[in-house]
């Protein structure tokens, strides 16, 4: 990629933020889920990269909602599975 | 207002768009403390009844609530957005292209933005549109094909790649390699002179007239300058600032060219943004076209339904369309898929692979006649004995 362009500063590219254990410990009690019930995001999408997540981490993600003003969702970084 | 006052909204279990609503009403207003409770209260509880309810079924509302208004569509819409002469597709086949989430856009567009140096100028904002615009070599000087020597002249016209901004040596350089490269056309030599800004092209089979007709053909249009997708591309001033509309979309080489606003810059091919910017980009993206596309029909379709949509498409990682080979070919019911398409090899599949139906959606149970896990149906009741 060039040098030029960091994704996470494109209008459309909502904010990322690689969540820390216990933050993800409160996530799962408070909604009752385990980490598979989460959404996916595969380890090779631009904005994983730019924040350098790992596989199995679990993101946060901060957006601009046209409802509610701002929403926060949340991702788990999984492989790229092969076709 | 008092300093507290604020804190509590700012505190209370609402959507940041409501407390911003709150603030701003409230804002420079004496109220007093009795009052401000009853109006956080009513807020509160307005607020609560607004919220989907447990067991809801939102996939199906958010189907009749586009759906319907959908059948008002036009069929068959080609746009001119705006004065510029560019088209775009619009109306149903869009909105089917977003939610199928085609490679490819019919008619690929892009929005380019400029950086503040250049978007103020338009002279500038030609500059980098050459940049990006695909030009073939025949734009740029005269070719002609000497029949008697079986080889083909090129003479570059320097007044116009002055004008271009691009240097004669560089392409002298590239117009050969592109043949070769893109047109995958490589049966013939060259020999090149910077000094006089001439290339000459010669076929190798020395001996057929269809071969030099055949590379005169892949000269003249061999892209010299520009990106290579993209065919058009028109200046307009938008509210203050030149903004470049193209034909054709390549989101990742506009990204490289100087002057390009890569914060801005979009495309309405939804699957090159996700590529190029991720899948939270995507998602922003369809919510975008799906909504614009409503929109200009002058239907009004709620932003909820169509985020509902989007949410699902993005869900695993990547855009996955609504139909057979995405959303409705992976769901875990048997007799849910078989539902929806191609029965017969659903079944069969499933019958081969011993597959066990839950029967824990709403069409399973429909089939087999039991009620549905929906609203009053989800609750189920479990009676002790009084002793």
């Amino acid at each position: 990629m060039s040098t030029g362009l960091n994704v996470l500063d494109h209008v459309m590219v909502p904010d990322h933020k690689i969540m820390s254990e216990e933050e993800v410990g409160s996530l799962f009690s408070t909604y009752n889920i385990s980490n598979e019930q989460l959404p996916k995001i595969y380890h090779d999408d631009p904005a994983v990269k730019a924040i350098s997540a790992k596989v199995g981490d679990v993101i946060r993600i901060i957006r601009h909602s046209h409802t509610a003003g701002r929403a926060e969702s949340y991702r788990l970084v999984i492989k790229r599975p092969k076709k | 207002m008092l300093p507290e006052q604020e804190k509590r909204i700012s505190d209370a279990d609402l959507t940041e768009k409501t407390k911003e609503q709150l603030l701003k009403y409230l804002n420079g207003r004496d109220i007093p403390a009795e009052q401000f409770d009853t109006i956080l209260n009513r807020v509160r509880e307005e607020y609560q009844k607004t919220r989907i309810e447990a067991c809801e079924a939102v996939g199906i509302i958010a189907a009749q609530s586009i759906g319907e208004p959908g059948t008002q569509m036009t069929m068959r819409t080609f746009h001119y957005a705006g004065v510029a002469e560019i088209n775009v597709t619009l109306g149903l086949p869009r909105l089917i292209e977003i939610m199928d989430a085609r490679k490819e856009p019919s008619t690929p567009t892009m929005t380019i933005y400029l950086q503040p140096e250049y978007s103020g100028d338009r002279d500038k904002a030609r500059e980098v549109s050459w940049q990006i615009e695909a030009a073939p070599l025949h734009e740029f000087g005269d070719i002609t094909i000497d029949m008697e020597n079986m080889q083909i002249v090129v003479h570059l016209n320097t007044a116009v790649c002055d004008k271009r901004k691009i240097a004669v040596s560089t392409i002298v350089e590239t117009a050969p390699r592109k043949i070769r490269d893109r047109r995958h056309y490589r049966d013939f030599d060259y020999e090149n002179n910077d000094q006089d800004a001439t290339i000459v092209f010669m076929p190798k089979n020395r001996e057929s007239y269809q071969n030099l007709f055949q590379l005169a053909e892949h000269v003249r249009n061999v892209i010299v300058q520009g990106i290579d997708d993209i065919e058009r591309v028109v200046v307009r001033k938008e509210s203050g600032e030149y903004i470049l509309y193209t034909e054709g979309s390549n989101l990742k080489d506009v990204f490289d060219v100087d002057g390009v606003d890569t914060t801005r810059t979009r495309t309405n091919n939804i699957s090159e943004i996700s590529q190029v910017l991720g899948i939270e980009a995507a998602r922003n993206a369809i919510i975008h076209e799906a909504l614009a596309t409503l929109n200009e029909q002058g239907i009004a379709v709620d932003v909820r339904h169509i985020m509902l949509v989007a949410d699902m498409m993005c869900m695993e990682g990547e855009v996955k369309q609504i139909g057979r080979h995405g959303i409705a070919g992976e769901k875990e019911s048997v007799l849910s898929r078989a539902a929806f398409e191609v029965t017969v090899n659903h079944l069969l599949d499933a019958a081969v692979a011993n597959e066990v139906d839950e029967l824990s959606g709403v069409t399973e149970n429909v089939i087999v006649g039991q009620p549905i896990q929906l609203g009053t149906g989800d609750v189920k009741l479990i009676a002790k004995p009084m002793n």
